[in-house]
C-alpha cells in the first residue's frame, strides 16, 4: 500500500516536472516539425543514415525541448547557473548534436515541397550570417550581449525578451555549428578549425570573469527571487564555470571532428588519385 | 529563415531604443515590462482582499517574511523613513504592501505587529500558496524555502525588488537595494505629482 502511494506520488512529481513552466507552443511545434520532416526524409532518402545520425539528431531535439518546455525552464529563470546550463544546451550541445547528424540531405528529402522563392529571398542574409568573419563574432557576441547586466535584467523580467534570447541562442548555435562542422560546405577544414579556435579565448575570458568576480554581477535573481536560498556568489561561480569549461571543450571536440573529416577526405583523394579519376574539391584551405 | 531576419530587426530596434529612449527616472522604469497590479490575498484582519481595494493610491509591492534576517527589515525601514519624509499632503496617497511568502509562520496578527513597527503606511498581506504563486508568477518572480534546522527555522528566498504601481494600478518603477534614498524620493515625488 505504501509502495503504491509512493509510486503515485513519484509519478505525480514526474508529471509536474514535464509540464512546461511557461507554455510556448513554438518550441514544441518546431521540435515536432523537425523530427517529422527528418523521419519522413529517412524513409524517402536513398542512402540510409544508419542509426547513429538519427539518434544524434533526435537527442538534440529532445534536449532543446527539455530545457525550454519542462519545469527545468523554471530553474533557468530563477537561478543563474541553471540558466547558463540552459544556454550551454541551446547554443552548444543540442545544435552540435543536430548538425553532427549531417541532417541536410535527409531533411531536404523530407520537406513537403521545395521553397525556391523563400530561399532566394533569405539568401543574402544567410550569406552574411555564414560569412567567416561574421559567424564567430555573432557566436561570441550573443553570449556577451545577453550577459550585459542591464540586458540580462530586462531579458529575465520580460517574457517576450526571454523568448527572444533563447531563440537567438538556438538559431545562432545551429548556424555556427553548421558552418564549422559540415564537410565540403562553405569553408575548407583549415578555416573551420580556425573559427572553432577563435571563439575559445573570448568564452574563457567571460567564463573566468564570472567565476572570479568578487561581486554579484546579475542582481535580477536577487530582485526577482531565487528558486531556493543559494548564496548568490556560489550561483554565479558555478554559472561562470559552465560558461567557461564545457562550452570551450565543445570547440576542442569540434576540432577533433574536423581533423577526422580531413583525414578521411585525404584518404578519399589518394584513392581517387591511384584509380586515375579527377581529384575532388576537398582539402581547399 | 524568416525568424532569423525578424530576430535581427528586433535586436536592432532594441539597440536603437536603448540609445534614444533614455528615461529620466532615477530608479528602473518597468512601465513596458510588467502587468498592472492584481491579486487576491488575506489582509492583517484575516479578510480576503483584492488589489482593486488599493486603487487610487500609489502602491509599493514588497515581498518577504517576518523571520527575514536582513533584506526585509532593511527595505521596510528605508521605505518607512522615505515615506515619512514626504510632504504631509502626500502621506495618505502612498502605501507599502508587504506580502509575506511564508504563510506557515506569518499569520495576520504576527504580520500586523511586524509592519506596525515600520510605520503606518505599511500594510501586511499574505495568502495560500496558490494565491501567492499566482501573484509571483504574474510578475515573473519566485520564492523558495531552505532546509529547516533543528529548531525548525528555515531561510526563505524571496524577491528583493520593490515594485511601484501608480494610482491607476499600472506597473511603473522597480526600486532595487542599491538605489539611493534620494533617487527613491525623487521618483516617488514625481509619481505622486502626476495626475491620478
Amino acid at each position: 500500500m505504501a509502495d503504491a502511494t509512493t509510486l503515485v506520488h513519484s509519478l505525480a512529481s514526474l508529471a509536474s516536472w514535464l509540464v512546461p513552466w511557461e507554455f510556448e507552443p513554438l518550441w514544441g511545434l518546431a521540435c515536432l516539425a523537425a523530427a517529422a520532416v527528418y523521419l519522413r526524409g529517412m524513409r524517402r532518402h536513398d542512402a540510409s543514415p544508419g542509426w547513429l545520425r538519427p539518434t544524434a539528431f533526435l537527442t538534440g531535439l529532445v534536449l532543446v525541448y527539455a530545457v525550454s518546455q519542462t519545469h527545468y525552464d523554471y530553474l533557468s529563470q530563477y537561478m543563474f547557473f541553471p540558466h547558463r546550463a540552459q544556454h550551454l544546451v541551446l547554443h552548444h550541445a543540442a545544435p552540435f548534436l543536430i548538425i553532427l547528424a549531417f541532417p541536410g540531405p535527409v531533411l531536404a528529402a523530407g520537406m513537403p515541397a521545395r521553397l525556391p522563392a523563400a530561399r532566394r529571398a533569405v539568401r543574402p542574409l544567410f550569406d552574411l550570417l555564414q560569412h567567416p568573419c561574421v559567424a564567430p563574432l555573432l557566436f561570441v557576441g550573443l553570449i556577451y550581449f545577453w550577459l550585459i547586466p542591464e540586458v540580462h535584467f530586462d531579458a529575465m523580467l520580460s517574457r517576450p525578451l526571454y523568448q527572444l534570447m533563447n531563440w537567438s541562442m538556438l538559431l545562432d548555435g545551429l548556424l555556427f555549428w553548421w558552418l564549422v562542422l559540415t564537410p565540403h560546405g562553405r569553408l575548407g577544414p583549415g578555416r573551420r578549425i580556425l573559427l572553432l579556435l577563435v571563439v575559445v579565448p573570448p568564452q574563457i575570458l567571460i567564463g573566468a570573469y564570472l567565476t572570479f568576480s568578487p561581486t554579484v554581477l546579475f542582481d535580477v535573481y536577487e530582485v526577482c527571487g531565487r528558486a531556493w536560498p543559494l548564496s548568490p556568489l556560489v550561483d554565479q561561480q558555478i554559472g561562470g564555470l559552465i560558461t567557461w569549461i564545457p562550452a570551450t571543450m565543445m570547440s576542442v571536440i569540434g576540432t577533433l571532428i574536423v581533423l577526422r573529416q580531413l583525414r578521411h577526405g585525404e584518404a578519399d583523394e589518394r584513392r581517387r588519385a591511384t584509380t586515375g579519376t579527377t581529384p575532388g574539391t576537398s582539402g581547399h584551405l | 529563415m524568416h525568424a532569423i531576419s525578424l530576430r535581427w530587426i528586433v535586436l536592432l530596434a532594441l539597440l536603437t531604443l536603448n540609445g534614444c529612449g533614455e528615461s529620466d527616472w532615477d530608479t528602473k522604469d518597468i512601465a513596458s515590462l510588467m502587468p498592472p497590479l492584481a491579486f487576491t490575498l488575506t489582509d492583517e484582519q484575516g479578510r480576503t482582499v483584492e488589489a482593486s481595494r488599493y486603487r487610487g493610491e500609489i502602491n509599493l509591492l514588497v515581498f518577504g517574511y517576518t523571520h527575514c534576517p536582513d533584506v526585509c527589515p532593511t527595505t521596510l525601514a528605508r521605505l518607512g523613513t522615505t515615506l515619512k519624509a514626504l510632504a504631509p499632503e502626500w502621506q495618505d496617497e502612498i502605501r507599502v504592501l508587504f506580502v509575506s511568502v511564508d504563510p506557515a509562520r506569518d499569520d495576520p496578527r504576527r504580520l500586523s505587529a511586524y509592519t506596525d513597527a515600520f510605520g503606518s503606511a505599511i500594510v501586511g498581506l499574505t495568502g495560500s500558496r496558490e494565491r501567492l504563486d499566482a501573484l509571483t508568477r504574474r510578475y515573473r518572480l519566485t520564492y523558495g524555502y531552505g532546509e529547516a534546522d533543528r529548531a525548525g527555522d528555515y531561510l526563505v528566498s524571496h524577491p528583493s525588488g520593490v515594485f511601484v504601481f501608480d494610482r491607476r494600478g499600472e506597473a511603473r518603477l522597480l526600486i532595487r537595494l542599491d538605489d539611493t534614498r534620494e533617487a527613491i524620493r525623487h521618483d516617488l515625488e514625481r509619481l505622486l505629482a502626476e495626475a491620478g
